[in-house]
This record gives structure tokens, C-alpha cells and sequence, in this order.
């Protein structure tokens, strides 16, 4: 069974703009850089993957754009506007300059996250349902009891958990069940813009795949965004629609998924594509990247990829390269911070021809509306 | 892996010149006993974790071999009894083909070592690289004198890549980055001189772009120095990169084992083809073309017959009654599942099989 085609993926109304986000830990002279103008545009049904490898910045920038920075995280320029109505686009809203009432209204209304790990985000000691009315109590104070009931039982349908396990305490659930009910918590006020952190990176695959599969459904027929974090790219050229690769709290390319899978312009994005082991073909030696990471504490001068790069000019060690279109596409979404874009000639691994045709995404089994988890149990 | 007529572990395909076993698991299970503390008067529960149950394998000389599974499937359990970390409650261990005697577990150390999965834990903070690997050159007579000892530690650090030694050997872990730490784990385990290295998912803590350099370093001791390694994964798609031969456990099982780019070509056992097809593949071809229903069972109480039957799409009733038999499907390539057997229709040439 093939899902449904999907003639259009998003709307194309931007809902969510990141625009030179600046993200510190520590202030003054000590301050590290975690997240440096950062630009980031959400579309409306739109599924953004973020990718990066650890220490690169893309919870940081996930959290500074919702304002739930902990200190020693400070915003220290930028902007996020939300475009709350899709009837009027010139209306929005920037999170940065909001109040806290104004914050505590669009937070999980319209804007929610789901965390990394499940296991800590669910309280303990009380039950499912109790967490889930909870959340529906604070935002929709007008409810009934009833309706808050409701609400719940048809929460855990949508993720695929019968009703029954509404009583459960999260340590009878299992490790998917938890994070499925951390989606539903997520979806409880039809928020538009859903930001998942490595939601499924403590799971095993088949679960896995089957949350992501649920999360793909849920966006069609419900039609928010998602703003998805990983360091799976693999994952990501699967489920999004468009990828962004960060390095060094700085996005370096961003791309639709299926032109990054098949004609990367960064040296770092074709590096980390060459990092995935693949399951079909030769078995062909893979080098990885060498090098680690950077210390963020001290970025190398200029690209901060370029201690890696097989490719480094003497210029990317003196300036960092801006987020700019390269000038060999014609796709206007493309973006790429790489000085080998201004030199006449690139690598043939950086200019391959774009995929023509369809994008490809993650294929999904046609939904069945409400229908429990098949096994279930507690674990 | 056993032969199924007989019962008697079969050897292992002899197309293989160098592949010379070395370390041989025959029928290793490991049991847990777990209970609860009483809670109000309610009755103590106790139970039996069947964590490995009756696992065959062979570590060759010059090979790798892959343990691919879930979490909770055994596969560490396994790697730790291999390690002699942990008893097995029934089975045997055999090195160079003899049963390893009790104790003398200094000598067993000297052949086996063992590479954990977290090298933000595995190494001591407050000793320097120096003194992790100098330990096991001491302790296994392999250097006295410390400026043999100096000059071997830095041959170690050349051999897991960290150049140049000098300036690696002083450091503290908190200097090195994950992959200089892992490699140093490496190292470490290298220094006793072992000629089997268990790698318990070596790469799993570790960032994606540098995963590949110490599977390739892993890769050349295997070539170079002929190391028999076992490498624990979840990720199949590094197994098959990595790997020579692969073991696929399922909730405390073996369910296939085989030429890895055969497994992962051809997967016999509905669990493998389940997870080749949940892994992540941006190549991937068509529609997924397997449906597991729930998650892994309880090994306090597991499944009768095969473990797999109440998610397998294909159960059979011989499925819940009987533990199938390892079943040849290929050249040195097993599975243990009813499907394959003579005495149930099933279409051998398709990989996959289509409907219900």
C-alpha cells in the first residue's frame, strides 16, 4: 500500500522564520558561540529536518527560538517570527520581543516540542491521563472535566494507543509507547508548528520507524509543521521535505531533501552523506571525515569546516563564507556557505546535476484512523 | 550454529583459508534471576531474565563477526560472557578449539580483550592516557622497564592512529575528543596482546562523521594483524559495511547468522528482513514490505516456540509450539525459523515474501 500522492508537500507560506538568530552560553569575552546568524524559514505543513553532529547547535537553536533557554544561554540577536494566521501573512509575531503572557499563550497552543528522551519528560508518579488533562486544564481553562476526558482518550487514538492505557503510569509503557504519548501531548491544542529534538534517537529502528511513520501521517491529515532535529541524516533524506545541515552553530547548506541526498554543494553535507554506510550496492570503503568536531571554545579561523576540508582554499581560512545561493543551481531554495561556490571551478563531487521528478518521502501504510497499537501491553 | 539433524555445532564454511577459528561459544545462555521487593504483603515476584539463550558463535582469525540486534536482545550479555565479565549459566567457551578452564581468567585476559561501548566512561579521569595503556603492558609481562614500557605505549598510539604519540600520551580523557578516547580504549585493549578483540558497540556513543575512521582502524587490525573481532551493533547497515559474518539476535536468540552481504541481500528470518526494512535507506526501492505488529517481548517471560512468532506477519501454529530448528538457506548462511523448513511450503528464491 502506497500513501496517497502528496501533490504539493507544503503550502509554501512561511509559518516559522528564524532570522539571524545569535545564540551565547556564558556572557562577555568567555561567551562560546553556540548558534551564530542563523537563518531558518518553516513553511506551513512543511517538515524541516535539522542535522548536525553533537555540540553543533541545533538544539541550541531549537530552544532559543522558543525562548526555553536555561541559563547560561543567552539570545543575543536575531529575530523569530511566527505568522499565526495563514489568512493573514503579513501578521506576525516575534518570540524574541514577546511578553511572558504572550509566550505562555502561543507555547503548545500553537507552537509545541517534543524531547529527546521520553523516559524524563513524563512525570512519574502520575498517570497518562493526568498528564495529558493536565496541559488541556492550563490552556483551555473553559473545558469540562468531560471534555478534557475526551479530549485525552482521542489524543492516545490518534498515536495509536488504545484508551485503556490511559491509567497506565509511564513505567508500564514501553520506551515507543512513552514517546508516542509525548506526540500526542505535543498535538493536544492543534498547535501549527511542532518541534521534535531526536525524538526517536533513544529507540530501537522498528520503533522508530513506526513513531516516524505516525508523525508523517499525523502531518498530513492534521497539516502542522515540523521542525525535526537529528544527527540521522540518513533519517532525515527519508521523512523531510527540506534538510539543513549545521556545523559549528552555523547552518552550512540547506537543500529539499532529495537534491542534498543527490547533489550536495557543501564538502561537509557530500562528507556526512559519505558517512552512512549503505545497505544495497558494493561493499565500497568509506572514509568518514577526518578530523573531530571543533571546539567550540576555539573555532578555527574563517569556515570552521575547513580543517577538515579536503577542498580548503587559503580564503576559507581567512573569512567565513556567507548562506547564499550557488550560483551552478537554478532551484531557488538552495542555500550553501562554501567560498568553492565562488571559484570557477568545483569538485564534480559538488556539482553533480539536481534530481529531476518527484521527491521522494518516507512511505507511509494508509492510516487507520484511531486503531490502537496492535500488541500492546506493558513491557 | 548448530546442525540441525544432530544437535552437533557444525563447522563453520571452510571457504575461508584464514578464517581459523579462535573463539567458539557453544550453547551459551545467561539466566537473571530478578525479583521485587514485597509491597504491601503482596507476594515477592521472582523471575528469570532469559537474557542469551543456547548461542552459538565462532570469532575467526582475520575476521569480523557482526552481533546485530535490538536493545535488550542479548547481544551485550553475550559480548560480557565472551569477556568472562559475566558467568554463563550454561554453555561453554572454547579458545583455539579447547574449553577455557575455570579461573585463570589472567591468561584468558592476555588473548581476550574487550572494548566498551562508552569511552566517556571506560577510562579513568584522573589517569593519563600513559598509565591506561601501560597498566595491561605491565600487568601481562609484555614491558618492564619504563623505557620499554615509554616506547610501547607510543607504538600503541601510532597503531590506533593518535600521531603523533608524543603529544597524545600525557593527556587526560577530558582533553581527548570521543573518537581520540575510543581509540584509546582501543589501544588499551591492544596492549595486553590479545588475538581476540570483543568490540561491545564501539561506535554507537560516537559523532557520524568519525564513526567510520575507527571502524575502518578496527578493519585494519583485522587485515593487518589478523585479529578475530566481534563487533555489537543495533546499526546493520555498519555491520554489513564492516562486517564478515553476521549473527541476528532477536530477544535472547540467534534468528540468522551468515555471510553479511548475503544476510543483507537475501534475509531468510522475518526479524531480519523487519529490521533491514525499519533502518534507515534513502536508496530504499519500493514500499516497505514487512509489518511487525508491537514490540519486543518480555524476557522474564518469553514467547514459547519461536520468540518472534506474535509480531511475525507469517506465524505459523508450529511457530508458537516448537523452537525452530537452524535451518541451512545458503552457503554458511543459517535461520531459524519454521519458513524454511522442508516440512512447510515457502517460496525459497524470493527474498522477501509477498502477502500473508
Amino acid at each position: 500500500m502506497t500513501a496517497p500522492a502528496r501533490a504539493q508537500a507544503h503550502s509554501g507560506e512561511p509559518v516559522l522564520e528564524i532570522r539571524g538568530l545569535r545564540v551565547d552560553y556564558g556572557r562577555g569575552r568567555k561567551a562560546v558561540h553556540a548558534v551564530i546568524d542563523t537563518d531558518l524559514t518553516l513553511h506551513r505543513g512543511e517538515v524541516v529536518g535539522l542535522a548536525g553532529e553533537s555540540g553543533s547547535g541545533k538544539s541550541t537553536l531549537a530552544y532559543g527560538a522558543t525562548r526555553l533557554l536555561r541559563q547560561p544561554g543567552f539570545i543575543t540577536g536575531g529575530s523569530v517570527l511566527f505568522r499565526p494566521d495563514a489568512q493573514r501573512p503579513d501578521l506576525a509575531i516575534d518570540i524574541l520581543d514577546a511578553t511572558a503572557e504572550d509566550l505562555r499563550r502561543l507555547r503548545w497552543r500553537e507552537l509545541s516540542l517534543v524531547f529527546q528522551s521520553a523516559m524524563n519528560s513524563l512525570n512519574p508518579v502520575l498517570t497518562v491521563q493526568a498528564q495529558l488533562t493536565d496541559t488541556l486544564a492550563a490552556h483551555l481553562p473553559n473545558a469540562t472535566r468531560n471534555e478534557r476526558q475526551e479530549r485525552a482518550v482521542e489524543l492516545l487514538k490518534l498515536v495509536g494507543i488504545s484508551a485503556d492505557r490511559l491509567r497506565s503510569y509511564p513505567h508500564e509503557l514501553s520506551g515507543g509507547m512513552k514517546q508516542r504519548v509525548m506526540i500526542a501531548m505535543a498535538l493536544a491544542l492543534d498547535p501549527q508548528v511542532v518541534i521534535m529534538d531526536e525524538p526517536t534517537t533513544a529507540l530501537d529502528v522498528v520503533t522508530q520507524r513506526q513513531i516516524l511513520q505516525q508523525v508523517i501521517e499525523l502531518r498530513d491529515r492534521l497539516g502542522f509543521s515540523v521542525l525535526f532535529i537529528t544527527h540521522d541524516l540518513s533519517l532525515l533524506l527519508e521523512l523531510a521535505d527540506t534538510i539543513a545541515i549545521m556545523y559549528a552553530g552555523r547552518i552550512v547548506e540547506s537543500a529539499p531533501a532529495q537534491q542534498l541526498f543527490r547533489a550536495p554543494r557543501h564538502p561537509y553535507s557530500a562528507a556526512l552523506l559519505e558517512s552512512f554506510p549503505s545497505l544495497h550496492g558494493e561493499r565500497k570503503v568509506m572514509t568518514g571525515i577526518p578530523g573531530s568536531p571543533p571546539d567550540m571554545q576555539k573555532l578555527p579561523a574563517g569556515c570552521a569546516f575547513q580543517p577538515r576540508c579536503r577542498y580548503a582554499l587559503t580564503r576559507c581560512t581567512q573569512d567565513v563564507p556567507e548562506l547564499t545561493a550557488p550560483a551552478i543551481d537554478t532551484d531557488a531554495h538552495r542555500r550553501v556557505a562554501c567560498w568553492l561556490h565562488d571559484q570557477a571551478e568545483l569538485p564534480d563531487e559538488l556539482s553533480r546535476p539536481e534530481p529531476n521528478g518527484e521527491p521522494r518521502r518516507m512511505v507511509v501504510s494508509a492510516p487507520v484512523p484511531g486503531a490502537p497499537e496492535p500488541s500492546g501491553g506493558p513491557r | 550454529m548448530t546442525n540441525m539433524t544432530t544437535g552437533t555445532p557444525a563447522v563453520p564454511a571452510s571457504d575461508r583459508p584464514q578464517g581459523a577459528p579462535v573463539l567458539e561459544a557453544r550453547g551459551l545462555t545467561k539466566h537473571f534471576r530478578v525479583r521485587s521487593r514485597a509491597v504491601r504483603g503482596k507476594a515477592r515476584f521472582r523471575g528469570i531474565v532469559h537474557a542469551c539463550e543456547d548461542v552459538n558463535l565462532t570469532l575467526e582469525a582475520g575476521r569480523v563477526t557482526a552481533v546485530v540486534g535490538e536493545s535488550g536482545c542479548g547481544k551485550t550479555t553475550l559480548a560480557r560472557m565472551l569477556a568472562r565479565l559475566v558467568k554463563p549459566t550454561r554453555g561453554e567457551i572454547l579458545l583455539d578449539g579447547k574449553p577455557v578452564p575455570h579461573g585463570k581468567l589472567h591468561e584468558y585476559r592476555h588473548r581476550v580483550q574487550i572494548v566498551f561501548q562508552d569511552p566517556f566512561a571506560s577510562l579513568n579521569p584522573i589517569h593519563s592516557v600513559r598509565y591506561h595503556i601501560s597498566r595491561p603492558l605491565r600487568i601481562h609481562h609484555r614491558a618492564r622497564r619504563n623505557a620499554e614500557v615509554n616506547a610501547a605505549v607510543e607504538a600503541l598510539l601510532s597503531r590506533v592512529k593518535l600521531d603523533p604519540p608524543g603529544q597524545f600520551a600525557d593527556k587526560l580523557p577530558h582533553e581527548l575528543s570521543g573518537g581520540q578516547r575510543q581509540r584509546v580504549a582501543i589501544a588499551r585493549a591492544l596492549a595486553a596482546g590479545p588475538t581476540v578483540l570483543l568490540a561491545d558497540e564501539p561506535v554507537s556513543m560516537l559523532d557520524v562523521s568519525i564513526r567510520l575512521g575507527v571502524l575502518n582502524l578496527l578493519g585494519e587490525l583485522r587485515d593487518i594483524e589478523g585479529l578475530a573481532i566481534l563487533y555489537v551493533t543495533h546499526d546493520i547497515a555498519s555491520a554489513r559495511y564492516f562486517a564478515d559474518t553476521m549473527t541476528v539476535m532477536y530477544a535472547g536468540r540467534v534468528v540468522e547468522s551468515g555471510p553479511s552481504l548475503e544476510v543483507t541481500a537475501h534475509p531468510a528470518h522475518p526479524y531480519t528482513q523487519l529490521l533491514l526494512d525499519a533502518a534507515p535507506d534513502p536508496e530504499r526501492a519500493g514500499p516497505h514490505v514487512i509489518e511487525a505488529k508491537g514490540s519486543a517481548p518480555s524476557l522474564v517471560t518469553p514467547p514459547s516456540g519461536c520468540r518472534f512468532h506474535p509480531r511475525c506477519p507469517h506465524a505459523m501454529p508450529v511457530c508458537a509450539e516448537q523452537q525452530p530448528p537452524d535451518i541451512s538457506v545458503g552457503e554458511g548462511h543459517v535461520a531459524a525459523c519454521w519458513l524454511r523448513h522442508a516440512d512447510y511450503t515457502y517460496a525459497t528464491d524470493s527474498p522477501t515474501p509477498a502477502g500473508k
